[in-house]
């Protein structure tokens, strides 16, 4: 079937079976791959993207689910040249280490920091529960994100 | 998912059209947290045709009926997580609908999706029974309402025919001095399935005694257990009935023994979780402030 998919504010027509999952959809077809696929069932948060600002588990949500909606990719935070404060905390407070799940951990980060701008350690926590990490403990990332609402506010 | 793809994909914008797919065989999909998860994990293929549901306003409304709560189908766990009127008057939802998942699960979860996928560990099933949840189901030949109890037949297994939609759960109105409560036994306290579980609702005089009670529990028994023979513990106070309470869901539970818990474990921490439930529920309609969800609130479950 043919869709329009809106990534990052812009549309990309594409054809696709309506059993694929998103997240083969904006990596294969849109191109972005910085959102990565980890357990691909729902457990991991590797391929957290937002839908209309909400975090979503990509692999397992059909890319027919997502049309007509506005799906926001770690592609659409920052750039190399000019970071995304979230992005920039992770860097500065050591929250990346060999970075798989960082994507994921970005976009629960943004969305929970855009609905939540002064959130509590807990709320934190919350908030990044659906994203797994294996290398950092988890500290550095919770610190981080403490750290980017900061400057954020 | 190649060899699984469904040949038909359709996003209903109204009931009818909804229920016009489902005539033709369509199976409904709105966040699809159990249906592609479950495709995902290899449970079972994704339905040939599928109409989406999660865009029918009349599926997303939440709203007042002079004699209670209509929450329409689609509406999400993120969304009875923290409505005021879920909150305030049917707590034990919110404290079940907090506990699903993570953000991500709960934001494209919803209750219809929830109650008609009769996990027998279903987080919102135990509260809906205790609230006295209706469901209303609706094909384009008739509508009719059913309570929790004649919905769920089997795990996974509803009274619903297949070309029944469900539409809206509705539950009645609070009387004054009730509360209501759910908690669960959890290993870790994110993306996790009941072990077991129990919600109570409790009504109180202005004494304090019991003067209604309802307890319903969660994962020890093919689908979520009404408790039965509590009729013996009213006009008592709260605190002096929960040793009856556990008694009553350890003797009713038939668990199984799975690779999440051994059957004498779930028969004895549902009683711990009954109780819970209970003394949390009497709490709320006493006006004692106990936070949503119950097990963040009071460090039940996982260690914080």
């Amino acid at each position: 079937m043919m869709i329009t998919l809106t990534v990052n504010g812009v549309d990309y027509s594409v054809t696709v079976d309506a059993g694929r999952n998103l997240l083969s959809v904006i990596r294969d077809e849109v191109g972005l791959t910085g959102t990565k696929e980890g357990c691909d069932d729902c457990e991991c948060g590797a391929c957290m993207v937002l839908v209309d600002s909400r975090p979503v588990n990509s692999c397992s949500y059909l890319a027919a689910q997502a049309q007509g909606r506005d799906i926001t990719t770690v592609e659409g935070l920052g750039t190399a040249d000019a970071l995304h404060p979230i992005q920039r905390a992770l860097l500065e407070a050591g929250g990346v280490q060999c970075g798989f799940c960082t994507p994921g951990m970005i976009m629960s980060a943004h969305a929970l920091l855009e609905s939540n701008p002064a959130p509590t350690d807990e709320d934190i926590r919350i908030g990044l529960s659906g994203n797994l990490c294996r290398c950092t403990g988890y500290a550095r990332i919770l610190a981080a994100v403490a750290q980017a609402a900061a400057e954020i506010r | 998912m190649d060899g699984d793809a469904p040949v038909s994909f359709v996003i209903a914008l109204t009931v009818e059209q909804a229920l016009e797919a489902l005539t033709t065989g369509a199976r409904p999909i709105a966040g699809g947290s159990d249906l592609v998860v479950g495709v995902r994990q290899g449970k079972h293929p994704l339905p040939e045709s599928l109409v989406a549901i999660d865009r029918i306003p009349e599926l997303l409304e939440m709203e007042g009926t002079g004699d209670g709560l209509r929450i329409g189908a689609a509406v999400s766990h993120a969304t009875l997580e923290h409505a005021a009127e879920v909150v305030g008057g049917y707590t034990a939802i919110a404290d079940g609908a907090a506990l699903v998942g993570s953000p991500a699960t709960r934001n494209v979860g919803t209750i219809g999706g929830n109650i008609m996928n009769a996990s027998p560990a279903m987080d919102l099933g135990a509260p809906l029974m205790v609230l006295d949840a209706m469901a209303e189901l609706r094909s384009t030949a008739a509508a009719r309402r059913v309570s929790m109890t004649e919905l769920w037949t089997g795990p996974g297994e509803t009274s619903a025919a297949p070309d029944e939609l469900c539409i809206a759960v509705t539950l009645p109105s609070r009387p004054p001095r009730s509360g209501s409560a759910y908690v669960r036994l959890e290993y870790r306290r994110a993306m996790e399935i009941a072990v077991v579980g129990a919600a109570a609702s409790v009504t109180l005089d202005d004494h304090d005694a019991v003067t209604d009670l309802a307890i319903a529990l969660t994962a020890v028994a093919p689908t979520i257990l009404a408790i039965h023979d509590t009729d013996g513990l009213l006009g008592r106070p709260a605190d002096t009935i929960l040793d009856d309470v556990a008694t009553l869901a350890s003797e009713q539970a038939s668990p199984i023994a799975d690779l999440r818990a051994g059957d004498a474990y779930r028969r004895q921490m549902v009683a711990v979780m009954a109780r819970r439930a209970v003394a949390a529920a009497a709490g709320r309609a006493r006006g004692d402030t106990i936070g949503v969800p119950v097990n963040r609130s009071t460090g039940v479950g996982a260690a914080r």
